[in-house]
């Protein structure tokens, strides 16, 4: 069908190159942004689905490669489009392998009434279909929904009263410096404007003259003009050598380095503590209660904090350190003493995780059983010794039933007279697992007095 | 398609071009001469200067979001789209396609650094010719699109709707996008014939004449009562319409041009969505026949290259898999249809044209004697790519082989009934029935939903009157319909009335009213 005029311009036209282009190092990611608006403006949905996801899971998998579902109504885009409810329609199949004409065949149950799969050729593009969307989040936007709006208490003053590291920062140049410190291109500008200023003559203009000088000393023999400007030339060629000589290419006084000056930065290691009571009295039920705190814990400073050790305590008549594993999982039975947890605790702190290099945090999960005689002693512990070192310390109390409104137990009792004097110290009830994400805001949600003070 | 041995002109054969997996650039420059001699000599395609583009799979599915186009505008919608297909390929649920090609001059063709040096080349057969060549010659594209001046013009709707962003808010921007991208669909021109956009001129289009025109008298302005107060209706009020350009189908265009409490650079943002949508309106009325030609092409030229001795056994073994992966296409049971995959339906169609051409049978004698043994299966394809849209070629191309090959079958669907009956099976008596069906469903008319604006209360309270004529059961999806009304009142300012109405007897069977919010 080429006729013969159109042929001649194909022709022609084919001898336009091809471009093959390596776009690969180009930048990645030019839908972020479309992203984050997507989160933006499903951010109810995406948190509530972001804190249902974090009811299971082991501590430290919590945020990592999480996917979330959300209802897709959040970001439904409504057109307008026709949907086949009642009449007659025609649709073609393809695998015909039995039927013949008049053939009639069942019904198939069809999914929310009949005709929603779409009339032909509409192929239920959208219809209601969707009813979930999923997300896969990155560590950072998981726990920034999840932990919107809290805030470790007083974590600013501490941090700094705490601090220990130094760090170098930039802070503007100077003279002097080591050779590494060279500014490379601030050193040369001066050099080049010095240079210029002075007068130094450049390369080329002494590689002129010396190929001038040869060309005439190749040449002899020469007539007086041009011996005359040999020896000019030669003159001319050792002033240039000498000014070169004494004005430098690079002169000390050129020479910029950066300055760095040491600065404060807040110690970021942290370590926490889980103490938890594993005598017959506590269930399995109060444990799992117990982790999802200490989990939400975990997770929330792991955000705060670039690297976060976890110590494992759990304790009934004696304590012993464990590890993830046993501590939530292996059973032990026995009477209950408190005080032996806080002193492997404060043991362990003060060998480990000096107070001066780490941040530290207490979380302790008990039914408040103790022994009686045991609890004078804890509270004195807790009072003298771990309270001035810590950072925070929670303690919760679990109850076997939700239902079961207690009387104050004596571990509770002397906690609560402590936290009254200690602003760090935070004491709470569980009862349910419904309950901890509410008790662990409540523990940690932004104060503003706390933040001007 | 075997049938088919190259006319007069063949290409030179030659060395193996590569072996192995791994390519380079000059692998890819070799096949690509290669291809396109075969494309040259044997098939005469005529295209568009080729832009090839290695990326990651990652910008793949960046190029994914924004319908191939290496840039546009911020919206959520985009990162839904993202996010969408981000999580079904990391999930495994998605391979992403090898190539994406997009209508453009130059026509640029994205390959993944992940295929081997087979797919490639396939890949360039498919898009960089295949494809090319459709966008170049078919008649909607051609009367249509104008693709030497999309990049730009997509580069300015960026630019401008960022510097919106930045002078009223990202808030106030997404409103209107988010209403103008719910009434996309309707706010293209459908019916006006040949109305080529030009871009160019959208851009350089002054804003001063966009104050102006705001400027101007406009009759919803009005506050003052009607002039000739004796005239309340009648012909005062059809003038009125008429001045307006009712009916509209084009919503957008006509609440771009009308709406009376859209800032102009609202009525820009909408007109840049309206721009937009109009460009890719054409696509989906052809993507049958433009995916078909290209794998028709790929398949062509890949056979040929290893009949030239250029790619060996292995590489050709390849291109076979891969081919036939693509051309797959599920029988009911496997859960296939009832839309068919646009390559395997595409790809049957013309290699059976070919066929056709080159040996027919009686059968093809009698139901397509312009073309049956004419000796031009190149040629009649060419002209087949040029002149026809999905409908229109399967209404004059879908043959009895392709429909025994496939064999299809036809459900009535009657909501009365108990049972679905099957009506039309592939038989001499169910040939044309199917057909007709098989093409109704590329009817555009089938497809999009057609509402109008019928009119305009401004005498009263500027109430707009859109009507969508369809048929008892086929009406809109009301929760949707709705929605989009919502959108369409943030647009207009004030209420808004849907009426849908039987187009068959005139009687309307639901109506929908959504009024400004307070």
């Amino acid at each position: 069908m080429v006729h013969a005029g159109e042929a001649v311009r194909l022709k022609r036209e084919w001898c336009r190159p091809v471009d093959i282009i390596d776009r690969r190092p180009n930048p990645h990611g030019k839908n972020i942004e479309n992203r984050r608006r997507v989160l933006e403006r499903a951010r109810g949905a995406v948190q509530k689905a972001v804190r249902d996801s974090v009811a299971r899971g082991k501590i430290r998998e919590i945020g990592q490669g999480n996917a979330v579902s959300v209802p897709s109504d959040a970001l439904h885009e409504p057109t307008f489009h026709r949907v086949f409810t009642e009449g007659t329609r025609e649709i073609v199949l393809t695998g015909n392998r039995e039927f013949s004409r008049g053939d009639r065949l069942q019904r198939p149950p069809a999914a929310g009434g009949p005709g929603n799969g779409g009339g032909p050729g509409q192929g239920g593009e959208k219809g209601g279909a969707e009813d979930s969307f999923r997300f896969v989040l990155s560590r950072d936007e998981f726990l920034d929904l999840f932990f919107d709006d809290l805030e470790l208490p007083d974590l600013i003053k501490r941090e700094i009263s705490t601090t220990e590291n130094s760090v170098p920062s930039r802070s503007g140049l100077s003279n002097e410096g080591a050779p590494s410190h060279l500014d490379l291109g601030r050193t040369m500008r001066r050099s080049i404007a010095r240079r210029i200023g002075l007068g130094r003559p450049k390369p080329d203009d002494l590689r002129e003259i010396d190929e001038r000088i040869a060309e005439l000393e190749a040449r002899r023999p020469l007539d007086a003009e041009e011996i005359e400007e040999l020896e000019r030339q030669r003159e001319r060629r050792s002033m240039i050598r000498q000014r070169m000589a004494r004005i430098p290419w690079v002169d000390p006084v050129d020479l910029r380095f950066r300055r760095y000056t040491m600065t404060p930065q807040p110690s970021t290691r942290a370590v926490m503590f889980c103490i938890m009571d594993v005598s017959g009295s506590m269930t399995e039920r109060m444990k799992d209660l117990a982790k999802q705190f200490f989990l939400l814990l975990h997770v929330f400073l792991e955000r705060r904090y670039k690297k976060v050790d976890i110590v494992f305590i759990r304790h009934a008549e004696s304590a012993e350190e464990v590890d993830e594993e046993t501590f939530f999982h292996d059973p032990r039975t026995g009477g209950t003493i408190v005080s032996s947890a806080l002193e492997l605790m404060r043991g362990i702190q003060r060998e480990r995780y000096p107070s001066g290099g780490w941040n530290i945090y207490v979380a302790q999960a008990s039914d408040g059983d103790n022994a009686s005689s045991d609890t004078q002693r804890t509270a004195s512990l807790l009072q003298d010794d771990i309270l001035p070192v810590v950072q925070y310390y929670a303690y919760i109390e679990v109850s076997g039933s939700g239902a079961v409104i207690r009387g104050e137990t004596d571990l509770w009792r002397s906690y609560r007279t402590i936290a009254e004097q200690n602003g760090h110290l935070a004491i709470r009830q569980v009862g349910d697992r419904k309950e901890i994400f509410p008790v662990f805001r409540d523990l940690f949600s932004r104060q503003h007095d706390h933040a001007e003070a | 398609m075997d049938q088919i041995v190259p006319g007069g002109a063949s290409a030179t054969p030659g060395g193996l071009l590569y072996s192995g997996n791994d390519w380079n650039f000059q692998i890819i420059r070799n096949c690509y001469d290669a291809i396109q001699e075969i494309a040259d000599k044997e098939l005469g395609l005529e295209i568009y200067a080729n832009r090839i583009e290695i990326i990651t799979s990652e910008q793949m599915l960046d190029v994914y979001t924004s319908h191939g186009m290496p840039l546009g505008y911020k919206h959520w919608s985009f990162g839904k789209r993202f996010i969408g297909h981000e999580s079904a390929y990391r999930r495994g649920l998605m391979g992403l396609a090898y190539e994406v090609v997009i209508n453009s001059d130059p026509c640029i063709s994205y390959l993944m650094e992940e295929n081997s040096a087979t797919m490639q080349a396939l890949v360039i057969a498919h898009a960089a010719f295949g494809h090319n060549h459709f966008f170049r010659n078919n008649r909607l594209f051609r009367e249509w699109t104008d693709p030497s001046q999309i990049l730009d013009y997509l580069e300015f709707a960026r630019g401008f709707i960022a510097r919106c962003e930045e002078r009223h808010g990202q808030r106030a921007v997404e409103r209107i996008l988010d209403a103008a991208h719910a009434l996309q669909n309707q706010g293209v021109h459908r019916h006006s014939g040949a109305r080529k956009l030009d871009l160019k001129a959208e851009q350089q289009r002054a804003r001063e004449r966009r104050e102006y025109e705001d400027s101007m008298f406009n009759d919803l302005w009005r506050t003052l009562p009607s002039d000739l107060p004796g005239e309340k209706d009648g012909p005062q009020d059809s003038a009125t319409r008429r001045r307006l350009g009712l009916p509209e189908e084009n919503l957008l265009y006509f609440l771009e041009k009308n709406a009376p409490r859209l800032a102009p650079w609202e009525r820009e943002i909408i007109r840049i969505v309206r721009m937009v949508a109009q460009y890719f309106y054409p696509q989906p009325q052809v993507k049958m026949m433009n995916e078909g030609c290209a794998t028709w092409v790929h398949a062509y030229i890949m056979r040929r290259l290893h009949e030239l001795g250029r790619i060996d056994d292995a590489a050709y073994l390849e291109v076979i898999h891969s081919t036939s992966n693509v051309i797959n296409q599920p029988g009911f049971e496997a859960g296939g249809g009832p839309s068919f995959n646009p390559y395997a339906l595409g790809y049957a169609m013309m290699t059976d044209i070919a066929r056709i051409c080159v040996d027919p049978s009686d059968e093809d004698r009698r139901w397509f004697p312009d073309i049956a043994g004419n000796g031009d299966p190149v040629g009649t394809l060419r002209h087949a790519w040029a002149e026809y849209r999905d409908e229109s070629f399967i209404q004059q191309f879908l043959s009895p082989k392709v429909i025994r090959d496939f064999r299809m079958f036809r459900l009535r669907d009657d909501t009365t009934q108990p049972y679905l009956l099957v009506d039309a099976i592939h038989d001499e008596a169910g040939y044309r029935d199917i057909r007709r069906s098989v093409a109704l469903t590329y009817d555009p008319g089938t497809f999009y939903t057609e509402i109008e604006i019928v009119d305009v209360d401004l005498l009263g309270d500027r109430t707009l009157v859109l009507e969508h004529r369809s048929r008892k059961g086929q009406t809109l999806q009301p929760g949707d319909a709705r929605q989009t009304l919502d959108y369409l009142v943030t647009l207009w300012g004030y209420g808004v009335v849907l009426k849908e109405i039987d187009s068959q007897t005139g009687e309307v069977i639901t109506t929908h009213a959504v009024n400004p919010p307070g």
